[in-house]
């Protein structure tokens, strides 16, 4: 399958969304990032049972503070699919990648420029 | 141990504005267990600090240092050299780590990043109870390990009141009435007659009642 998704997304691997950490999210905004998503199993289909459940919370968390500092909660989601899913990724990529462009760029970002 | 929850960042954010260089301190102890003042939670919280201060166009001057303890002046010492180099320091310890901060270092501006809370242990991953209200004099035992004073919500010694309803505490349906507890606990023991005893009003000298409290041990002072 050739599947085209934007080219922007950097990916990072983990071998489980549950393994996510609320501070690798923060860091990335800290760096610039515009948005961040998490893309884990299907609920119910997580091999270590409730990883992509904690990732959910965490993702969460990270709305409720990125919220309190004047951050649109929206920049940040938690996406769940099945790795045999291809062009359900391809389609959350593209999604979240418009979202964002809608969003502009992260308010971070333009006051570091500035 | 000592059970925290962190302050709202906005309270946090009010305290330091205007101040440029902060350093965010955590602790190794209770607070570190408690998932609300360790290194990890220190990391989280200057990070936040940091991002408010970019969007905000400032230098994001805020460090990160966690001490093996801030009750123990032994470890607050290893600021000696650095401490007076911040505008601020937010200490997310217990109350004791602003406050032993704060008198060792009297001209530097120290603030409390969480709300200390009670004395108490995990119930599960996550979720913390309040077993204790350091009374000075213990007393568990008379009442199958379950302490009427810190989980009775009127402290009584001679309970339960008459609002307790279906194992619940009059004050609401998620508080478990611990004199329900008690007196279960007491019955599968084959204790219950003990509960007879009538408990005469509690001397609260030991507890915070006879003022702050002070522990000297002669065989330990230097
Ligand atoms: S009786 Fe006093 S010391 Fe014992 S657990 Fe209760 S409050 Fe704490
Ligand atoms: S209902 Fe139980 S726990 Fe609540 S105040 Fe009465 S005796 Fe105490």
């Amino acid at each position: 399958m050739r599947l085209q998704y934007p080219t922007n997304i950097k990916i990072i691997q983990l071998p489980c969304s549950g393994r996510v950490d609320i501070l690798h999210i923060l860091k990335s905004f800290e760096d610039g990032a515009d948005g961040v998503y998490v893309a884990g199993c299907m609920e119910g289909d997580c091999h270590f049972l409730t990883g992509n459940l904690k990732a959910r919370r965490k993702v969460n968390y990270v709305k409720t503070v990125l919220a309190a500092l004047g951050v649109e909660p929206e920049r940040v989601e938690m996406f769940n699919m099945s790795s045999a899913e291809g062009p359900r990724f391809a389609q959350v990529a593209r999604e979240f990648t418009a979202k964002i462009k809608e969003l502009g760029p992260s308010p971070v970002k333009q006051a570091k420029a500035a | 141990m000592i059970v925290g929850d962190s302050k709202p960042l906005e309270e946090i954010l009010e305290m330091i504005q205007g101040k440029e260089k902060v350093l965010v301190l955590g602790c190794r102890g209770c607070v570190t267990v408690c998932n609300v003042g360790g290194e990890k939670e220190v990391g989280i919280l200057a990070t936040l600090l940091r991002i408010a201060r970019k969007k905000a166009g400032l230098a994001p001057s805020i460090e990160e240092r966690t001490l093996e303890r801030q009750c123990d002046p032994e470890y607050i010492e290893e600021l000696a050299e650095v401490a007076e180099g911040y505008d601020a320091i937010i200490s997310i310890a217990c109350g004791v780590g602003p406050q032993f901060m704060s008198e060792r270092f009297p001209k530097v501006p120290v603030y409390p990043g969480i709300n200390t809370t009670f004395i108490g242990g995990a119930l599960e991953h996550g979720v913390w109870g309040e077993r204790c209200q350091s009374c000075g004099n213990c007393l568990v035992h008379n009442f199958g390990g379950l302490c009427p004073i810190a989980r009775c919500s009127k402290s009584l010694m001679n309970g339960p009141c008459g609002g307790s309803a279906n194992k619940k505490c009059e004050i609401s349906p998620d508080v478990d009435c611990i004199w329900h507890l008690i007196v279960e606990k007491m019955d599968a023991m084959g204790r219950l007659k003990e509960l007879e005893r009538v408990w005469p009003v509690k001397n609260w000298i030991t507890s915070r009642d006879g003022g702050p409290r002070k522990r000297v041990r002669e065989d330990l002072k230097q």
